[in-house]
């Protein structure tokens, strides 16, 4: 490669490609005049043609106080209802009757049951499972909509209603119970508490670890928390301890633990008083999909109690299954409702909880 | 190559290499800095457990990963090269030695501001402008002086008419200032603190970041490396650039319609719908446009394509053009609506961002780094061919095992989010998506660390090129064996200078 | 003239290439951003949206201060599965005070632009504290310090001040009240206090301890007092009347 140092004009032919160079050099690097590919120059004729169309179709160009709006008419707000339609149409079937039918009605029609399964389980998982659990276990302070146990009522009026307007949410008709904290009030002593909470463990037929004040006590009426029950407890959670649910407290009974069933936990408990939130959805969802969601749950809790699942919602600090299981769950109670086709699809969740 | 250099003894002027080699150094230290904190952050996507709060959480160090790629590594890179070009090609020394090295310290204090500031939580949160307003001034300040040290040099040129890779430098040097003073816009809460807000609110914020993100893009990530190509190709493939005309149209059209783009980053967003729709159809008129440098780039090799089986530094060059074609064919598919309204907010964007990111930013780069440092440190060629070669290969894996597991999940993501049973119910929860991305996070990480193999094994090439050994079984361009510095060949090169 | 042949002159002239490419650069960035200042049309006239209380601004500092918005996008795009998932597609008047906006573009979390009043506060802290406790199959980092640090207020209303600088309706006197509003809506103990911050932000405000602690006012407190008002500001209910679509509108 020669270099030349004058203002090179003159231009030569390069010898690989027989083409002319445009007779500048720099640094040894040279230009050859070899004109527009002439399929690139075509193929960005046609993307301006494309583009020039676009926006005569479509909203396109500002100006003063607005925009051209374009021959279609088009919004994106348009399209979005575009859109939804086609999925009411595809829901038209059962919509129309869903929306007219009561509970009752629903509970009666298989189709429309089925229906509102499928509504409840996707809006469930979106919506419910990040507290309650995938499957609807529940965990530590999230109760377990999988058992018949129900703080606020099991009836599909009373799942709507608490689904509708929460718990402790600050809705105005949401449920407000509050269980007076005991210990952090200076309503009772330690001391008293440590009795009352070996009396409702007994009552549950829990072992009382923690005290050795009545080891191995058959009659629990002789125990000295039942005098601090009677006075202090009774009115909300029933003088047999069998819960209250116009007041949403707990059945103290049944070995069904919210906020974990050994001393510690229930000595916090009464303590502290939990007051957990339960959000308000109505003006989150709209009324159908509450109304899904209703039917999901009472199908979900309706009668049977399942002992397996209870149990996970007292193993320890984190009563969450692990992801396969609650995919199995999911894929067991949920999906049968819907279509085979979405038990397969799930399946990679599955796989990817074996992974971690 | 070598006849090439003496033949300018006698007529070039002394050009200032030094800052040219310190940039140099300090693209690679800062790439394989950046390409570590990538694959740091795409361990913690597949174990969440990496997360140390609250230094070392995913939020802070993601953007010290894209700052520290785009800004440190691919800055560091551009500093070096323009440097290099516009002195040879104007046929100067650079104007001021004094105020380039203050360049070079500028810009490194102004990265370490930045990547401290991640850390420890001062940010303005907007991406890849996140340095805060006292980062911001001074990166301007450096930057004024960039512009005059590249304006001065070229102003005292020997040569009449500018060449082409010195108007890419120009624009991308001019074009991000102007970005960079618009989108940063801010007023301090208190001249004491770090702390600033954005002078622009809600819409108006939204298309100005991506007017600035997408054109950072589009004059840093694609003018900028652009002016390399249009240097680095044609003077490693020793062959004419393939076509002036082609150079000019391509390039004025680039610069215009690249800026319109940005709203394509903010479709079905509540931007107006008549923005969104200049940026799509922009995007689309700039295919064209970005593909002239493609093909200006390839076509320099017509005629001499042999030259590639040859030459592996050339093929880097070559495979970072294919991928800079790749993602220029891409990112208009993705700008169109109803693409976009299933590859937004998924992987799919952050596969595209890498296999240009990777393929095309760090390929040309690696590439020009192999043909300059033996320039610069007067070798006849780098420590070891076969190691380049090694190189080029286990970034492809890298690259290949990357993007495509980005496109699988992002696409699988898009399609999840968007799935409807047949009663018309959506199929799945948003944490469903998230768990089916664990095995393909655990693919990119692994494509990652290829990447980064291969970024330390260009170090190593380099530390022993640097040092002046040469590779067992090396030859030079007569096929004879090649010596180490200081004996024969080498030590006459030196002694030229 | 072949204008190839003109290419030459500012090959010559470098200054003059150097105009010519500021100008070329500007043409679009101009046509596609002035407007936005200045049309109507762009900001819809819905009721509800107010500036941030001092407390949820500090909250929306620490979530820009640890890049949740790498992860988490705040914008619901009219699609059919964002509006099911998320609910109402965002408007640009929720974010009219945001500097800078908050959209992100990725989501690797879900979207948050209305994940107020979603969850209740401890939700938010045992999530904050480690989101695998309550979502197994999370990613997301764990931020329990958040818990430990207090949240920094004493600032507040330099925050303000600067924020009305930029355009945001804050008054002289939110802005001296600034660190006693936070104060207030971060505890409550002091109650009595609370009409004060009512009467300058109206009913819509969360007053409350957020995180558990009420005897500390941490930055928890005001992250998730940020995180609770995400999209709770503009009633939809009393909104449906209106024609979001301005568009249309005109018609
Ligand atoms: C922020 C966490 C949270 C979310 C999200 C949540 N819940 Fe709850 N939910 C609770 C808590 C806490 C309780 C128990 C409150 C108590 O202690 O009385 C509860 C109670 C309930 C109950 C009453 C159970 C009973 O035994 O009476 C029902 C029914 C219920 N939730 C349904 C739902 C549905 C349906 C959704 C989703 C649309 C949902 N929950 C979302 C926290 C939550
Ligand atoms: C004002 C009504 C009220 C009174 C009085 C009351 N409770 Fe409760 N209790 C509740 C409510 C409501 C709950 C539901 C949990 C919550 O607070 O979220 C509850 C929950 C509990 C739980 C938790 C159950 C679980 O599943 O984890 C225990 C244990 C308990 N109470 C024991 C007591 C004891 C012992 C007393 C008396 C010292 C008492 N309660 C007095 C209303 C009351
Ligand atoms: C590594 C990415 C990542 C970062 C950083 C991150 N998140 Fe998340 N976030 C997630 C993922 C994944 C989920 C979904 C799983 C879950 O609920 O934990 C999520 C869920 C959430 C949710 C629940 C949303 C819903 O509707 O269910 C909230 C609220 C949230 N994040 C807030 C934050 C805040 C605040 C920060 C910053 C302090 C943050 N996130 C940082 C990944 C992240
Ligand atoms: C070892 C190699 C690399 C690895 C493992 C890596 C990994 C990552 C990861 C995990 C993310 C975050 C993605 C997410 O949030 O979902 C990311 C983002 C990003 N990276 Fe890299 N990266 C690497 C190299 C590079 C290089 C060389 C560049 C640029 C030259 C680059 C530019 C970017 C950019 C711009 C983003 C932000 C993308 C967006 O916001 O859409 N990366 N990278
Ligand atoms: C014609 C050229 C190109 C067009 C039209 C284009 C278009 C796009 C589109 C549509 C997106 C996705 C926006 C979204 O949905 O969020 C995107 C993202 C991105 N592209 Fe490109 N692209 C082009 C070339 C390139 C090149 C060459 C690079 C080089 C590295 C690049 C880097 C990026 C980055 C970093 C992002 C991520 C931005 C973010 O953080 O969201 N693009 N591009
Ligand atoms: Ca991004
Ligand atoms: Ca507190
Ligand atoms: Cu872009």
């Amino acid at each position: 490669m020669s270099e030349n140092n004058e203002h090179n004009t003159e231009k030569e032919i390069d010898k690989l490609t027989g083409v002319e160079t445009t007779g500048h050099e720099w640094d040894g690097l040279k230009e050859l005049n070899n004109p527009l590919p002439r399929w690139w120059l075509w193929v960005f004729y046609a993307c301006c043609l494309w583009a020039f169309g676009y926006f005569i179709v479509y909203p396109a160009w500002p100006v003063i106080g607005g925009a051209t709006k374009g021959t279609s008419g088009y919004t994106q707000y348009k399209e979005l209802r575009a859109s939804q339609d086609e999925i009411i149409k595809l829901q038209r079937e059962y919509l129309d009757r869903f929306e007219k039918a009561s509970f009752e009605e629903i509970l009666q029609d298989p189709a429309l049951y089925a229906f509102a399964n499928a509504g409840g389980a996707s809006a469930f998982k979106d919506n419910c499972a990040t507290c309650h659990g995938t499957g609807a276990q529940g965990g530590l302070g999230y109760p377990n909509l999988n058992d018949d146990d129900w703080l606020w009522g099991g009836h599909v009026d009373e799942i709507y209603t608490t689904i509708l307007h929460g718990i402790r949410s600050g809705d105005i008709d949401g449920h407000v119970s509050q269980m007076p904290a005991f210990g952090k009030e200076k309503i009772l002593t330690s001391h008293e508490i440590n009795e009352v909470v070996d009396y409702v463990l007994a009552l549950s037929g829990n072992d009382h670890k923690g005290s050795n004040d009545h080891k191995g006590s058959d009659d629990i009426s002789m125990m000295p928390g039942q005098k601090t029950f009677k006075q202090n407890c009774a009115s909300c959670h029933g003088a047999d301890g069998k819960g209250d649910k116009q007041f949403g407290a707990p059945n103290l009974t049944d070995a069904i633990w919210l906020y974990g069933g050994d001393h510690h936990d229930v000595y916090k408990t009464v303590y502290n008083a939990r007051s957990g939130v339960m959000p308000a959805w109505k003006t989150r969802l709209d009324d159908n999909t509450i109304r899904q969601l209703t039917v999901y749950l009472h199908e979900l809790g309706g009668g049977q109690v399942d002992e397996i699942e209870t149990d996970h919602a007292m193993e320890g600090d984190v009563a969450i299954p692990s992801v396969e299981e609650a995919a199995e769950m999911v894929a067991e109670t949920v999906i049968d409702a819907v279509e085979p086709q979405t038990v397969e699809e799930d399946i990679p969740v599955e796989e990817i909880g074996d992974e971690q | 190559m070598t006849t090439d250099i003496a033949n300018n003894n006698r007529t070039t002027p002394d050009y200032n290499y030094d800052i040219v080699k310190l940039f140099v150094l300090a693209t690679i230290f800062w790439g394989v800095v950046g390409m570590s904190v990538g694959l740091f952050i795409a361990l913690q996507m597949a174990f969440p457990v990496l997360n140390v709060e609250p230094y070392l959480t995913f939020g802070r160090l993601r953007p010290l990963h894209t700052s520290g790629v785009i800004f440190a590594f691919g800055g560091s890179a551009l500093f070096a090269t323009s440097y290099y070009v516009v002195q040879r090609t104007c046929r100067v020394r650079l104007w001021s030695d004094k105020l380039s090295l203050f360049t070079f310290w500028g810009y490194q204090l102004f990265i370490l501001m930045a990547a401290l500031g991640y850390v420890t939580g001062v940010t303005q949160g907007k991406e890849y402008a996140e340095p805060e307003w006292y980062a911001d001034l001074w990166l301007t300040v450096v930057w004024v002086v960039y512009l005059l040290v590249f304006m001065m040099t070229i102003f005292k040129r020997k040569e009449p008419h500018l060449y082409v890779a010195n108007w890419f430098f120009l624009a991308f040097i001019i074009t991000v200032a102007v970005l960079h003073l618009g989108n940063g816009l801010a007023l301090p809460v208190d001249w004491r603190f770090g702390k600033s807000y954005s002078a622009f609110a809600g819409v108006q914020s939204a298309m100005i970041q991506w007017w600035y993100g997408h054109n950072a893009v589009g004059f840093f990530l694609t003018a900028g490396f652009l002016g390399m190509v249009y240097y680095f190709v044609p003077k490693r493939a020793e062959r004419p650039v393939y076509s002036y005309r082609l150079s000019i149209v391509h390039f004025w059209s680039l610069i215009f319609i690249y800026i319109w783009a940005g709203p394509h980053h903010l479709h079905y967003t509540a931007l107006p719908d008549w923005a969104q729709t200049l940026g799509m159809t922009f995007s689309i008129m700039l295919w064209m446009p970005s593909w002239g440098g493609m093909i200006n780039g390839m076509m320099t090799l017509s005629g001499a394509w042999d030259k590639l089986r040859k030459d592996p530094v050339l093929r880097f060059m070559i495979v970072a053009l294919a991928f800079y074609g790749m993602s220029t064919f891409e990112g208009p598919l993705m700008s169109i609506r109803a693409v976009n309204s299933l590859s937004h907010y998924t992987d799919w964007t952050i596969g595209h961002v890498h296999s240009g990111a990777l393929g095309w930013v760090g390929f040309i780069t690696f590439g020009c780094l192999y043909y300059l440092v033996p320039k610069l440190w007067k070798r006849e060629e780098v420590y070891s061919l076969k190691l380049v070669n090694l190189h080029l290969w286990v970034a492809t894996l890298g690259i290949v095992l990357y993007i495509t597991a980005m496109w699988v999940s992002g696409i699988m993501q898009g399609l999840m989010w968007r799935s409807y049973n047949d009663l018309g119910f959506l199929n799945f929860s948003f944490v469903e998506s998230v768990m089916a991305m664990h095995p393909f996070y655990l693919i990119r990480a692994l494509g990652g660390l290829l990447f980064l193999s291969g970024a330390l094994i260009m170090s190593y090439n380099f530390y022993r090129t640097i040092k002046g050994d040469v590779a067992e079984g090396e030859v030079d361009k007569d096929g004879n064996p090649r010596q180490a510095v200081n004996t024969s060949k080498n030590a006459q090169l030196q002694a030229a200078e | 003239m072949n204008p190839l042949k003109n290419h030459a002159f500012l090959e010559k002239h470098s200054l003059v290439l150097l105009i010519a490419i500021v100008v070329t650069v500007l043409i679009g960035g101009i046509i596609e951003i002035i407007p936005l200042f200045r049309q109507e049309t762009v900001i819809e006239k819905v009721e509800g949206v107010r500036p941030y209380t001092p407390l949820e601004l500090a909250g929306y500092n620490i979530y820009i201060r640890e890049g949740c918005y790498n992860c988490h996008s705040q914008q619901i795009r009219p699609l059919r599965d964002e509006v099911a998932r998320y609910g109402h597609y965002s408007l640009a008047a929720e974010s009219m005070y945001d500097h800078p906006f908050q959209w992100g573009s990725k989501r690797t979390g879900p979207d948050l632009a209305r994940v107020g009043a979603k969850y209740s506060d401890e939700w938010h802290v045992a999530h904050l504290v480690n989101p695998r406790s309550v979502v197994p199959g999370s990613i997301m980092p764990t931020y329990g310090f958040l818990l430990k640090n207090s949240a920094k207020l004493y600032d507040l209303e330099d925050h303000l001040k600067a924020q009305k600088t930029l355009g945001v309706p804050y008054s002289d006197e939110m802005a001296v009240w600034a660190v006693k509003d936070a104060k207030v809506q971060a505890t409550d103990l002091d109650r009595i206090d609370s009409d004060g911050i009512i009467s300058r932000y109206g009913e819509n405000v969360n007053i409350r301890d957020f995180d558990g602690n009420p005897k500390f006012i941490s930055e928890m407190d005001a992250l998730i007092a940020y995180l609770q008002v995400l999209g709770t500001m503009v009633d939809f209910e009393v909104t449906k009347g209106i024609n979001l679509d301005q568009e249309e509108s005109e018609e």
